[in-house]
């Protein structure tokens, strides 16, 4: 029966599996989880925020092939078989990304609720624009809603690292 | 919020995916990039019984240069548009829009024939193809159809694609070398959705006297705006500042738009005058100037 099969399907767990900051992870999931739901609960890291669940807000952004997405707006089953990097990523064995160092620095976090989002922001804009200016870093991050800092620290600190992470190149 | 259970499909070709739209019909929704659809779902604002996720699909992100017009394919990113070098000299126009498309992120996932199909009154690519006068080309059970902007885009969120078909290129006129051109967008913070934009390209004979204008707003109403009248007033003239604001009152008399939370009616009315003044100032700007 046509109703029978279609919840079936519904409720179906499908197994998925995905690479995070290099190491290999899989669950099983309905099809309407949110990537950053299965990353957050499935997987156990919390990093990633869920914050206004349409976009917005930027709490979620998570890298995915090496590029920004808003993990609220995917479902855990279209991450099948890809290469994700979230804030658990960013330091390597124990050191701080140079973001981070900034971000530390500069004071640039009060509650910190923002700050994976923005820090795997910032790394990607800084991905298309490794000398910003001021005003560039203020667009470049204006796709990550901070309610605490006012934004001026979190500008400073980008500031400061994007001639670090120029030196590096790379922005991992 | 979580969205509702749905049955979910990710068929490897478009003649796959077609089947499964003829398939459930009304019931089924073509997710692409998700940037607009799953926000919805997200609040449960939709509740697609079944989604068709498109994303594997191959031959569907291109971007190629024919005889005059821009074909993008369908699945092709936001992100991938942004820093085409064929786009950035072919049509520049919509290079520039791109940067007001919300942000990087959601550039990342969201698709130019999403955008166009999902048709959101302030969004700025239906603004930049009703500019240009393009076409959207589709598929369904019954073939494939060309449409025109202006026939495809019917009101608020609505287009003429039927619940069985897909969007599988956008066409854009290419820009000449020597018109100017410029999109300005107001809205609070950069990259939130527009509360009013203008799309506007401009072409100049030697004497600085217009030989084309194209223009047209989004934010203002259920589709695009393409502002004829303002076109007519701008076109055989040599444009002086006088003529602009006299393209830019004739818009602002013009428009119908609805207030809401973002913007009054008037307000919006206010700004698709000042913009349109603001664009053609721009446009002109960089009409004539070649290379």
């Amino acid at each position: 029966m046509t109703t029978g099969t279609a919840t079936k399907q519904k409720r179906q767990l499908r197994t998925i599996s995905m690479t995070i900051n290099g190491v290999e992870y899989e669950g099983a999931c309905e099809a309407r989880k949110l990537l950053v739901d299965f990353i957050r609960e499935d997987l156990g890291l919390t990093g990633t925020h869920v914050g206004c669940e349409h976009g917005i807000c930027g709490a979620c952004t998570i890298f995915l092939n090496g590029q920004t997405v808003r993990s609220c707006l995917m479902f855990a089953v279209q991450a099948d078989g890809q290469n994700l990097v979230t804030v658990e990523g960013l330091a390597k064995e124990g050191k701080l990304h140079p973001l981070q160092e900034a971000f530390w620095e500069h004071h640039g976090l009060q509650c910190g609720f923002c700050t994976p989002g923005m820090l795997i922001g910032a790394l990607d804009f800084l991905s298309t624009n490794s000398d910003p200016t001021e005003d560039e870093i203020r667009v470049g991050i204006s796709g990550n809603l901070c309610r605490c800092t006012g934004y001026h620290n979190i500008v400073k600190a980008i500031k400061a690292a994007a001639p670090v992470i120029k030196q590096r190149g790379t922005i991992f | 919020m979580k969205p509702a259970q749905f049955e979910y499909f990710d068929p490897g070709t478009l003649d796959e995916a077609l089947k499964l739209l003829r398939d459930h019909g009304d019931d089924a929704k073509v997710l692409a990039g998700g940037q607009s659809l799953v926000p919805l779902m997200n609040f449960r604002l939709a509740r697609p019984k079944v989604i068709v996720d498109v994303n594997k699909i191959p031959g569907l992100d291109y971007v190629r240069d024919v005889d005059g017009m821009i074909h993008i394919g369908a699945l092709t990113r936001q992100r991938t548009v942004e820093t085409s070098s064929v786009i950035k000299g072919k049509c520049p126009l919509l290079t520039e829009a791109t940067y007001w498309v919300g942000h990087l992120a959601i550039r990342t996932r969201g698709t130019v024939g999403g955008t166009i199909a999902h048709a959101d009154p302030a969004a700025e690519y239906p603004c930049v193809l009703s500019a240009l006068g393009g076409q959207v080309v589709v598929k369904g059970p019954a073939g494939e159809r060309v449409l025109t902007a202006d026939d495809f885009f019917v009101t608020f969120l609505t287009t003429a694609l039927q619940p069985t078909e897909m969007v599988t290129e956008v066409r854009f006129p290419t820009v000449p070398p020597e018109a100017g051109w410029a999109f300005v967008e107001f809205s609070r913070r950069h990259g939130d959705f527009a509360i009013v934009g203008v799309a506007a390209m401009v072409q100049l004979d030697k004497q600085r006297k217009c030989t084309d204008a194209r223009i047209a707003l989004c934010g203002v109403g259920g589709t695009p705006f393409k502002a004829r009248s303002a076109e007519a007033i701008l076109k055989g003239t040599e444009v002086t500042d006088k003529v602009i604001q006299a393209a830019a009152e004739k818009v602002g008399g013009e428009v119908e738009p609805e207030g809401d939370l973002h913007g009054s009616a008037e307000y919006r009315k206010h700004l698709a005058k000042v913009l349109t003044g603001r664009t053609l100032r721009k446009a002109l700007e960089k009409a004539g100037k070649v290379g």
